[in-house]
């Protein structure tokens, strides 16, 4: 026998290492990028990094091959023949500018509405919304209105924060966790990261959701909710806990707007506030029966109060949902949950909520002046997002949630949600929405925000919608964050109005990013005479997508390890409910092709449009590229879109003049930093003194804003009071009764709308862990893992029309109907169906060989969702308050069609644009450099 | 080198949390993308962006659904790598030496300087452990990523094996199972983790933790204040706010 | 198992020349000349031959020659022993029988003791592998030896032996194919062992861990229709062990020995795709697939 062999144990790792940070989702984690001969050869987490402590999901430890892929685009493109043919031809940056000014400036001096700017999932938002706003277009939004604005918008209404990324359970002192419709979300890491933390400590998870996979594969006990029908267990849940009496009356009334008095009398008021001569609600304190300010020093609301006829929050609330309609017994079978199951969860809830309950020794003081030795720890946590929010009564249910997680006394208490600054912030710290379009001119304030009433809403002189996607119309009254799945179909509609040049940044609008994409495809070719429906097509996009093929001029981006990007306090910072924090991307390897970060190019653009704010006096450009504008731009003086290393010396965080080594410094500590909150302010921040001068020194806010949670909500009530008629700006009667049932002041239930006969199942779709929607299938590893889709069916589904591995299914919805691989789980709510989202690719787009399995058997289920509700007035096929695109609310019909080996529908084969090359079937070695890809 | 060390030092290996594991894939490309620039070749693709895509991986997450007895349906992800065993059976069957086991600390290894890529290995080894790299036409497996776990090149916090350092939940856990000692010991002694396929006779040093127990908590249900229903809200609040 | 070619090539040939060589060395077919030089080459071919066939499924078969350093462990090291011994012991009795030097048989018997040692080792590497239950047997070895005579005896006319041994390899086969069928069962291994989640109850697939082929999928598992496996079942009995008995029994002697190898030669790649195609590796089971 030989001796074994020595092998190399401490070979070096890289020659550098170069700190940036993730991409591959809204999660941004800190990467550590290694470099062998200058050239990417590693990627891992930054283990100092708030978010990621070190891990990495199957994206980012492959984000080497986002860059390597061979569908990157490789110069900017001309459109030479009809939309969607492929014909392109590539162009100079200098072409491709002056082409993009000569398309725009005659729409900013005449009509800048006819510009309509987009932006997928942009971290970006500050910047592409202040460039829009210099613009004067009132035509822009983000992702938000189709991805979760309901979970937003519900949050903040309610409690000046939200699910998504902005706040998380206390990790370290929850002892109960419970998930509403999570397959993943944008707060990737940190999830797993905390369940991780709860399975180590034996905490128990909870996973209320259709589907038993991923964390609810994980979950200790498993609720498979009948889709759309959260809201009514929700509600039920409450209905149990007043019942016993389960809820923290001491934090309703010192927190809450449940000692407010609500207006009874029949009339315009009705349901409002009862105020005092200082326009303000008040209470009743309990100690003497007389009206106290809500935020006095020593008040006790009484929750209990009459007075003057009129009775509080609470009670109102408490008749509500005491009543029989919302017992478990009532629900479950809407709900397909077991009422005694139902029970069992109120039972879990009350009991770590209250018998766990626990004080923590931290001494605060709150707003009112009290100073309190500990606070109360209410260790019970929830979290939600699209599986409550993707549905058309996504926004009334995710308001029951909160009020739930409120009765309980668990928001912001130790052991509970705690949430992330720059939140809490309250609606009356939010903008109202801009949108009035003057040629030539700036819009006068941020297209996005809170209305308050009906007088905030985006109309015109005549009623119709100001804004070309109907956001803050009656149609969609709180969309915060606009609706971009509804601006193609609008304008093509031309309903409100045309529109002349399209402008779309990283949003896969002609594939999987738009309900009924077939339709779509053809809105985007749509002529008419010889003109295209929609004049001209900017977008932007790294990759060879779908969309591209769409576009008549293409700003080819940057991937994530080539340029500057910054991750701002501004739009979506990485903070953590311990610290603020933010960060940046830098180029830690350079471009080896003509294309530029997009940031940059569009500051190029405002400059050359002459925009304000990016142009000197002289009119010459103000900023080189982004790179200076993230440390040279302020927003309000000394607030700028990085907070870490300001003033001339960098010492100084939050406010401070702007550091020209600000990206240095940044870059040195690894791209991050972080301001820590006082131990102090660490909970209850809403209410607590000592937060609210840390935000205020931080520059989150100029003045302390404390509030109260919003259990009525006066805002709502103000919408339906002109659903009832009153006020002078009315909705159009056709939206009137809608706007009644879903504009309730206090949480409620509605069936999901737009529901047709005949059609028996739920539709879902759920995000792979592994995927990030359309372009992960560039990706050489991840395609392997995850190349193709098939619809799982339920047991009963599965059984009773006999289906068998390798069959297909005809899946109809009144808007179309797709033919589709089908498997089966067991582990699912027997009136549901799914399939992982956005895995179906179009032949011939990514670089993919045509017969890539992706687009030969993958399929979208996008087809059979309609963007705009059955009958007349094209109504969006969204939340009636917020215009959240109302995925998840999606039915119907199966039918088994035997084997098969093609999914249907099948498009034309895209041709492929002007690329990198190579790719294609290549035999593949070497992943980076080194003769592979490129 | 055919033959198996007697004994080993130590028995380095991975206990793998069934309860905690979410499936995330992130272990699995983890592992790739540390061992395509790591131990050996790289490792190759075929027809990467094509119609029939596979390459190499050493570490793969499949999911099962079971039936229990009671209460619903349950989905388990279950992550398969080398499982370091005792009795490796790709050890003596390779004709070259190329497969050993090492003394010191019991990895499993190949020395891809002396494989064939004859496969019979991959065929004597129950697990699936091993891959052929098609392009280099030797036998790829997992390293216990040897090459970080010893490397005086990484921070000491960081010399794991890449997939235990990623997973995001903390559902991999690696160390000396002969130290009965140790964290991974404790775990397995604690959770009663379990070895793969005993009837191979392998002895895996790699251990599985069961995925606890599901279901209701069994907690007492609520005891209504009184009957609302009787009282009406004022019944109710009555009891209720004569808390405060 | 993926019934590759050339390892079907390869152990179906390499079996018979070893078998060819095994009954010239033994002397069993005294011939002398042109006559000797004919069969010894045939015999040398085909073993060669085969051996030559299975570095094609080699990945690096430059280095081919490291499968000689693990005899004390490997099975397939021992055959890469044997096999080259055999060949060099036959030798001289080879050039014996061609130049007529009349060397004594001891060596042709010894080289014929090699020749069978190669065999099986050969059948030794398949039988050896617990993962392969069907495999996982003394019947396995038994099998090739008795292949590997009875294509020896065939080519080389021996009767009655060919007929005893045509005997012999069919109630092998049957006996092998009746085992073989219980045998993945009686092993244990289940996806619950595999997996260990059988205290869950019983596991299926739900996801597997990659959308399209990898190697294991690709070498490990293989899916032969029942029927098809019946009906080839029959025609590998008949072709390897009946058919040729028949032939030999009733046609003279050098159109019988053409005849008979090549309706036996049919037979054995029946079987020996069937041995491959028929064997599932407990991998099968983490992929739904037994
Ligand atoms: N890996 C990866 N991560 C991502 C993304 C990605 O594409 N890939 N995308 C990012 C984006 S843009 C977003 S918006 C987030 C979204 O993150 P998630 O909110 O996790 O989004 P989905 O995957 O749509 O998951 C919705 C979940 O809700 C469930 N569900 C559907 N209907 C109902 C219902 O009526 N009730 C309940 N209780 N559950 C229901 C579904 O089964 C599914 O599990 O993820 C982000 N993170
Ligand atoms: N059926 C169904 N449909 C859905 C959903 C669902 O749950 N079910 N979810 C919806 C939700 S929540 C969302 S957020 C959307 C996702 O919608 P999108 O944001 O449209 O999704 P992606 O497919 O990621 O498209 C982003 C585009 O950005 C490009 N890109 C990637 N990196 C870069 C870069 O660095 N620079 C530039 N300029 N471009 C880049 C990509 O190539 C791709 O073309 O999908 C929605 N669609
Ligand atoms: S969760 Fe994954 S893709 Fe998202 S930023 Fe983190 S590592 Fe990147
Ligand atoms: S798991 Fe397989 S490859 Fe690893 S040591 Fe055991 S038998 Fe060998
Ligand atoms: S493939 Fe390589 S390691 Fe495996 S048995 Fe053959 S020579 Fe040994
Ligand atoms: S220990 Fe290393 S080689 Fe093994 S599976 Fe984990 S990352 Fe891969
Ligand atoms: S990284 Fe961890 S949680 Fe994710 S699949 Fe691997 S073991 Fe499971
Ligand atoms: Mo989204």
């Amino acid at each position: 026998m030989t001796a074994e062999p020595r092998i190399e144990r401490s070979p070096p790792v890289s020659d550098e290492v170069r700190k940036t940070t993730c991409y591959m989702c809204a999660c941004r984690c800190g990467i550590n990028v290694h470099l062998k001969d200058g050239r990417v050869s590693y990627i891992d987490g930054n283990r100092d990094h708030p978010i990621n402590k070190g891990v990495l999901c199957a994206k980012g430890a492959s984000g080497i091959m986002q860059v390597t892929a061979p569908s990157r685009l490789r110069a900017p493109l001309r459109r030479v023949g009809p939309r969607g043919s492929g014909a392109f031809e590539e162009i100079t940056w200098e072409e491709a500018l002056e082409t993009a000014v000569s398309w725009l400036r005659p729409l900013r001096e005449t009509a800048p509405e006819r510009l309509a700017f987009f932006t997928g999932r942009d971290q970006s938002q500050s910047l592409t919304g202040w460039w829009a706003q210099a613009f004067g277009t009132p035509n822009y939004a983000a992702h938000g209105g189709f991805c979760s604005v309901n979970m937003a918008a519900a949050g903040i209404y309610t409690m000046g924060g939200a699910f998504w990324e902005f706040g998380q359970p206390d990790w370290a002192r929850t002892e109960l966790f419970v998930l509403f419709g999570v397959a993943e979300d944008h707060d990737s890491n940190p999830i797993k990261i905390g369940i991780g933390k709860l399975k180590a400590r034996g905490v128990r998870v909870i996973s209320v959701n259709p589907v038993r996979t991923g964390y609810s594969a994980v979950a200790d006990d498993w609720y498979g909710i009948t889709p759309g029908t959260d809201g009514l267990l929700i509600l039920s849940l409450i209905h149990c806990l007043l019942e016993a009496g389960k809820v923290d009356l001491d934090y309703l009334a010192r927190w809450t707007n449940a000692g407010f008095l609500v207006n009874g009398t029949e009339g315009p008021e009705k349901g409002l506030f009862v105020k005092n001569a200082e326009s303000q609600p008040f209470v009743i304190d309990r100690r003497n029966g007389q009206p106290a300010p809500w935020d006095g020093r020593d008040t006790e609301p009484d929750l209990g109060a009459v007075w003057d006829g009129q009775r509080t929050v609470f009670q109102l609330m408490a008749e509500e949902y005491l009543r029989p309609d919302h017992a478990p017994e009532a629900v479950a079978e809407r709900c397909g949950i077991p009422a005694a199951r139902i029970r069992g969860l109120a039972a879990e809830l009350a009991q770590a909520a209250f018998d766990k309950a626990f004080l923590h020794p931290q001494p605060w003081t709150d707003f009112r002046g009290n100073r309190h030795e500990t606070m109360q720890g209410r260790p019970v946590s929830f979290h939600a997002m699209r599986g409550i929010s993707a549905h058309s009564n996504g926004f009334q249910t995710a308001r029951a949630l909160h009020l739930l997680q409120i009765l309980l006394g668990s928001v912001e208490a130790p052991g509970g949600y705690r949430l992330k600054p720059p939140y809490p912030k309250p609606v009356e710290a939010h903008p109202t929405p801009h949108f009035v379009a003057t040629p030539g001119k700036p819009l006068t304030g941020p297209h996005l925000g809170y209305v308050r009433s009906p007088a905030d809403l985006a109309l015109r002189q005549d009623g119709s919608p100001a804004r070309i996607d109907k956001a803050f119309s009656w149609d969609a009254p709180l969309s915060a964050h606009g609706l971009m799945h509804m601006v193609i179909p609008n304008a093509v509609a031309g309903d409100p109005y045309r529109i002349d040049t399209l402008f779309l940044y990283m949003a896969n609008m002609a594939w999987n990013s738009s309900m009924n994409t077939a339709q779509v495809i053809e809105m985007l070719t749509a002529k008419e005479g010889d003109a295209y429906v929609i004049p001209r097509i900017i977008y932007s996009d790294a990759y060879a997508s779908e969309t591209v093929a769409y576009a008549d001029l293409i700003l080819p981006d940057t991937t994530y390890l080539e340029r500057h990007d910054c991750i701002s306090l501004l739009d979506r910072p990485i903070s953590e409910p311990d610290a603020a924090g933010d960060s940046i991307r830098w180029p830690v390897v350079e471009p080896d092709r003509d294309v530029r970060g997009f940031q940059s190019v569009l500051l190029d653009l405002g400059a050359r449009l002459g925009l304000p704010g990016m142009v000197d006096d002289a009119g010459r450009p103000k900023f080189r590229d982004y790179a200076d504008y993230m440390a040279n731009h302020q927003r309000r003086p000394g607030v700028g879109p990085l907070m870490g290393f300001r003033g001339a010396d960098g010492s100084a965080t939050g406010r401070g003049a702007p550091n020209p080594d600000q990206l240095d410094r940044y870059i040195a500590a690894g791209g991050f930093h972080q301001a820590h909150l006082p131990s102090e302010a660490a909970y209850m921040k809403p209410w607590n003194a000592a937060y609210q001068d840390w935000a205020v020194d931080l520059g989150l806010y100029d003045t302390p804003q404390p509030y109260l949670f919003n259990i009525w909500s006066e805002t709502l009530r103000r919408f339906q009071l002109a659903a009832e008629g009153h006020g002078p700006r009315q909705p159009p009667d056709h939206l009137r009764e809608r706007l009644r049932v879903a504009m309730a002041p206090l949480p409620v239930w509605y069936p999901p709308m737009g529901e047709a006969e005949g059609y028996p199942v739920h539709a879902l779709t759920q995000r792979p862990m592994d995927m990030y929607h359309s372009w992960g299938s560039q990706n050489a590893w991840l395609r392997q893992i995850r190349g193709k889709n098939a619809l799982y069916l339920p047991t009963a589904i599965w059984e009773a029309q006999g289906f068998a591995e390798g069959d297909y299914a005809r899946v109809t919805s009144p808007t179309g109907e797709i033919v589709v691989p089908v498997a089966h789980m067991a582990a699912l709510n027997p009136h549901t169906v799914w399939t992982w989202n956005a895995i179906g690719k179009r032949r011939g787009a990514w670089a993919l060989d045509p017969e890539a399995p992706e687009a030969v058997e993958g399929f979208l289920l996008n087809h059979l969702i309609s963007e705009v509700l059955p009958g007349a007035h094209r109504i969006s096929n969204s939340d009636p308050v917020t215009g959240q695109a109302a995925w998840f609310d999606q039915k119907v019909r199966i039918e088994r069609v035997g084997p098969r080996a093609l999914a249907e529908p099948q498009f034309p084969v895209l041709p492929d644009p002007p690329r990198a090359g190579a790719g294609r079937g290549a035999n593949f070695r070497r992943k980076f450099g080194r003769g592979g890809a490129a | 080198m055919t033959a198996l060390p007697e004994t080993t030092a130590r028995k380095l290996g991975l206990v793998i949390d069934l309860d905690t594991c979410v499936g995330c894939q992130a272990c699995v490309t983890a592992c790739k993308g540390w061992n395509d620039q790591g131990y050996g070749v790289p490792l190759s693709d075929q027809d990467p962006y094509g119609a029939d895509p596979s390459g190499v991986f050493l570490n793969r997450v499949h999911a099962y659904q079971m039936q229990p007895p009671e209460g619903a349906s349950v989905v388990v992800n279950f992550p398969r790598s080398c499982l370091h065993c005792e009795v490796a059976p790709c050890v003596t069957v390779c004709p070259t030496g190329a497969s050993f086991k090492r003394a010191e600390d019991g990895i499993v290894l190949v020395n891809e300087d002396a494989c064939i890529g004859c496969g019979l290995c991959a065929w004597a080894c129950p697990y699936g452990a091993r891959e052929m790299d098609a392009a280099a036409g030797v036998m790829k497996k997992c390293t216990l990523c040897v090459d970080r776990i010893y490397n005086d090149n990484l921070a000491p916090e960081d010399r794991l094996p890449a997939c235990v350092r990623t997973c995001p939940t903390g559902a991999r856990h690696f160390g000396d199972l002969s130290d009965p000692g140790s964290a991974v010991s404790r775990l397995v002694a604690e959770r009663e983790g379990y070895a793969l396929m005993p009837e191979m006779e392998t002895k895996p040093v790699n251990r599985y933790l069961p995925p606890r127990r599901k279901g209701a908590a069994g907690v007492a249900p609520l005891v209504p204040l009184v009957d609302v229903q009787a009282t009406g809200l004022a019944g109710w609040l009555d009891r209720m706010l004569g808390k405060i | 198992m993926h019934p590759a070619p050339s390892v079907i090539l390869f152990t179906v040939l390499s079996g018979l020349g070893f078998g060819v060589l095994a009954v010239l060395g033994l002397g069993a077919l005294p011939l002398a000349g042109w006559a000797a030089a004919f069969a010894w080459g045939l015999g040398y071919a085909l073993a060669v031959g085969g051996l030559g066939a299975s570095t094609f499924h080699l990945g690096n078969p430059q280095r081919a020659w490291r499968a000689f350093s693990q005899w004390r462990t490997s099975w397939l090291s021992r055959e890469a022993w044997a096999s080259v011994a055999a060949l060099l012991v036959l030798a001289p009795t080879a050039m014996s029988d061609v130049f007529g030097w009349g060397l004594p048989r001891i060596l042709g018997g010894l080289g014929a003791a090699l020749a069978a040692l190669a065999v099986l080792c050969t059948g030794m590497i398949y039988a050896q592998l617990r993962t392969v239950p069907r495999w996982n047997h003394w019947i396995t070895p038994a099998l090739f030896l008795a292949f590997a005579a009875l294509g020896g005896a065939i080519v080389t006319v021996r009767l009655p032996w060919a007929l005893g041994l045509c005997a012999i390899l069919a109630g092998l086969l049957v006996a092998a194919f009746q085992r073989g069928d219980g045998a993945f069962a009686a092993r244990g291994a289940t996806l619950g062992s595999a997996t260990g989640l059988d205290r869950l109850g019983a596991p299926a697939v739900f996801e597997l861990p990659h959308s399209g082929p990898n190697y294991l999928t690709r070498e490990m598992i293989f899916v032969v229709g029942r029927r098809h496996a019946a009906k080839l079942r029959v025609l590998a009995v008949v072709l390897a062990c009946l058919l040729p008995a028949a032939i030999l029994a009733a046609l003279p002697a050098p159109v019988a020995a053409v005849l008979a190898t090549a309706v036996h030669l049919a037979g054995a790649f029946a079987a020996r795709w069937l041995f491959f195609a028929e064997a599932e590796h407990v991998v099968g089971l983490y992929y739904g697939r037994r």
